[in-house]
């Protein structure tokens, strides 16, 4: 069972993919809330200086001391990044844009130089080969085991592990870090611990992803799960579906199409993001115009509520109480003064007697709500 | 070295290299200083799809055609990025990202599919992912220029506007200015710059190339124009000199080599600049602080003598060590010299005292009424 699963290129693909997600959306999440998410763009760049460095000082390709031994460059971006913006002679963005490019136009000269060496080449630093990762085996328990999805899913693993544990600390310290200082919870050491995570696994991913898609990974699928939700736990639990998602759509899209898989994969966040923008329940644009139309509306029928009170009593009843009088005294057209009037009907806030029209209790209660709210006892008739 | 600069290939990439320094350099300081520094970020990024739709449209590595294509989508991404910023919860750093990541990764979609489609002039487009000095031809070098061009035009046209709109945007909305336009264009404009240096410099490290010729040159002075003009000559000189390393060092890519040089000029300038210069400000940091523990030291003596009703009240050295909590002698030494204090013995006692000469009690004298009459450091 687990050996044909293995055997099969397109699932080892498309479980890479959403392990990457996973891994990636798990501490992105955090980034995104922070407001640093451009970090993660830094550090997926300048882990290459990292890999080369490693590789040429131990020779080692993979595993554990390739992966810290990497992911320390990730932090080592962002203990620049932050000293340079200290010195409050640059600005942070102007910082992050200055230490990266030197890490990253390093660890390429290197790549250039000791080209025939490295098992890297320049385009997978950019794009990664995932269409490959099945090629890259290890032998576990009798078993040939894809490389990648053995450090992806460490990762996956270990990034769970993290946000599961230090849930509380890492919630407290992303939205309020005053208090978290003040409680003992040391905000740096939980940001730097969150940075080299990170930069693991931006380094587990590297030979799936590359550098630029990996930023997608990172910050995407969290966008996404934060324009639908308030819940902390419900960002990560729909990041990791998101991404899920885009790796299973992206790897099929991609193949029938025959273009980058990774890229796809990479796209397809983009538009689960597009679709989250569009259509999410509270902060969609398309919920944001319902919720802007209705209450326009809301609006509507209490001005012609408060227009129908305030002449109620008064000698020129007959003339401002008409539907025509809501044209010319409220300035609006034919077709909202129509819409506007069927509604009251609707609701019960008004009557049409003749060309005349009256108020029902309840839109003589709305009226009085607004205009004298200090006399309702009960609000029974509030539209 | 005369040989190098009358090589055909070299003064090529060298005159390109030039055109990027200068137009990245002018249109560059803008970005930094409206805090954007990023934004060139994501247009390198969202040139590549750009690059891409362009070649697939026209059929071949047309220059122009390709940097115009580069434009579309590098606009593209930043309307996207501020739509999503402004409609929606998002910040700036995420809808960058968002833009950056997705248009790139569409760009890879799209770079494989020319690939898949086996078009035999697709060869060039990889040199837009690094840069590749040696793929610029002399043709490219007048799109290239008229570009450049336009933007500088643009830049001088509208100098005053773009001036008071980078330093304070409210006073000049408030003086009627269509602040929105303005910042759209200074957006398009870092796009041009972009444009300009792609084929060399490449999508990823086009970043450095507008941020740190603009950083470099804002520690050196604090007016825009002088900071403009510095910009340029050091975003002119990292550019010719890193090009033309690379085009002789056959095999290292041309665009790590640039930022490299142009990274070298930024590290000296936050180290040496004057007045904003990390170096200087070190040292003025370290001789404030041995001043003040002279200050502090003479003070304290003057305190003493003041309890003692004797201005030449002998204190002993580790008295005034325990006074400070510290090693004094240094201070003490140096107040020495200055004909401040001067040691005295204090039988039977044989460990060093010290005591306040005239001069000594006249500059605690002074030193204290210049604090405002506290009578010691304690």
């Amino acid at each position: 069972m687990l050996e044909q699963l293995l055997a099969n290129t397109a699932f080892v693909i498309m479980l890479t993919g959403a392990l990457v997600g996973c891994a990636a959306a798990l501490v992105g999440t955090f980034l995104v809330l922070r407001g640093n998410s451009m970090l993660s763009d830094a550090i997926s760049h300048s882990i290459i200086f990292g890999i080369v460095v490693v590789w040429l000082l131990t020779r080692v390709t993979s595993g554990p001391v390739q992966l810290v031994g990497a992911a320390l460059t990730g932090i080592l971006t962002v203990f620049l990044t932050e000293l340079l913006a200290g010195t409050r002679r640059v600005k942070y963005d102007a910082a992050i844009g200055l230490v990266f490019p030197v890490l990253f136009s390093i660890g390429v000269l290197l790549l250039n130089l000791y080209a025939r060496d490295v098992h890297i080449d320049q385009h997978t630093v950019l794009l990664g080969e995932i269409g490959f990762v099945w090629l890259d085996t290890v032998s576990v328990a009798g078993q040939e085991v894809p490389q990648a999805l053995l450090s992806m899913g460490a990762m996956t693993v270990v990034n769970l592990l993290f946000v599961v544990l230090l849930y509380k600390e890492l919630k407290v310290t992303t939205f309020d870090p005053g208090l978290a200082a003040a409680l003992g919870f040391a905000p740096a050491i939980m940001f730097y611990a969150l940075l080299f995570l990170t930069s693991a696994t931006a380094v587990a991913a590297f030979d799936a992803v590359g550098a630029v898609l990996f930023i997608a990974f990172v910050i995407v699928p969290p966008s996404a799960a934060y324009l639908l939700t308030d819940r902390l736990w419900l960002i990560l639990v729909l990041g990791a579906v998101i991404a899920i998602a885009s790796s299973i759509s992206g790897y099929l899209i991609a193949v029938a199409w025959n273009v980058s898989i990774g890229g796809m994969m990479a796209v397809m966040t983009g538009v689960f993001l597009a679709l989250a923008f569009l259509f999410g329940p509270r902060y969609g644009l398309v919920a944001q115009s319902n919720r802007r139309r209705s209450e326009m509306h809301a609006n509507e029928l209490r001005t012609l509520a408060v227009h129908l009170y305030s002449h109620e009593n008064s000698s020129e009843r007959e003339e401002e109480n008409v539907a025509r009088a809501l044209q010319t005294h409220l300035g609006w057209t034919q077709e909202t003064s129509r819409r506007v009037v069927a509604e009251g009907i609707d609701r019960d806030l008004i009557l049409r007697d003749g060309a005349m029209l009256l108020l029902t209790p309840k839109g003589r209660a709305t009226a009085q709500s607004i205009l004298e709210p200090w006399r309702q006892q009960a609000r029974t008739g509030s539209v | 070295m005369l040989e190098l600069l009358s090589d055909y290939t070299i003064q090529t990439v060298a005159m390109g290299a030039a055109l990027i320094g200068l137009s990245s350099g002018v249109l560059g300081c803008f970005a930094v200083l409206r805090k954007q520094s990023l934004l060139g970020d994501t247009l390198s990024h969202a040139a590549l799809p750009g690059v891409c739709l362009a070649f697939i449209i026209v059929g071949s590595r047309e220059i122009g055609s390709i940097l115009l294509g580069a434009l579309a989508t590098g606009g593209l991404a930043a309307l996207f990025m501020l739509l999503l910023t402004r409609r929606s919860r998002l910040k700036t750093d995420a809808g960058l990202g968002i833009a950056l990541s997705v248009s790139f990764a569409i760009g890879v979609v799209l770079l494989t599919y020319i690939q898949g489609s086996g078009n035999a002039s697709q060869g060039g487009l990889d040199s837009f992912l690094f840069g590749q000095a040696a793929a610029i031809l002399r043709a490219d070098l007048w799109v290239m220029g008229g570009i450049t061009l336009a933007a500088l035009v643009l830049v001088g046209l509208f100098w005053k506007e773009f001036k008071l709109v980078s330093f304070d945007p409210g006073y000049a909305s408030s003086l009627g200015m269509p602040v929105a336009v303005l910042e759209a264009l200074m957006t398009v404009m870092v796009a041009l710059a972009v444009v300009v240096g792609l084929q060399m410099v490449g999508v990823v490290l086009m970043t450095a190339m507008i941020i740190a010729p603009a950083v470099a040159a804002r520690q050196w002075t604090g007016r825009l124009e002088t900071m403009t003009l510095l910009s340029v000559l050091f975003g002119m000189t990292a550019g010719v000199v890193g090009a033309v390393l690379s085009a002789t060092a056959r095999g290292l890519a041309t665009g790590p080599l640039i930022v490299l040089a142009i990274s070298v000029v930024v590290f000296i300038s936050l180290l040496l600049a004057p007045e904003r210069g990390l170096l200087w400000e070190g040292v003025r940091r370290w001789r404030e602080r041995r001043a003040l523990r002279g200050r502090q030291v003479l003070t304290t003596l003057y305190a003493l003598a003041e309890e003692h009703r004797d201005p030449a009240y002998p204190a002993e050295q580790g008295m005034i060590d325990a006074y400070h909590g510290t090693t004094t002698i240094q201070a003490i030494r140096k107040l020495e010299t200055r004909g401040l204090v001067t040691p005295v013995l204090h039988e039977p006692e044989m460990t060093p005292h010290w005591r306040l000469t005239p001069q000594g009690f006249a500059e605690a004298e002074r030193l204290i009424t210049q604090m405002g009459g506290g009578a010691s450091d304690a």
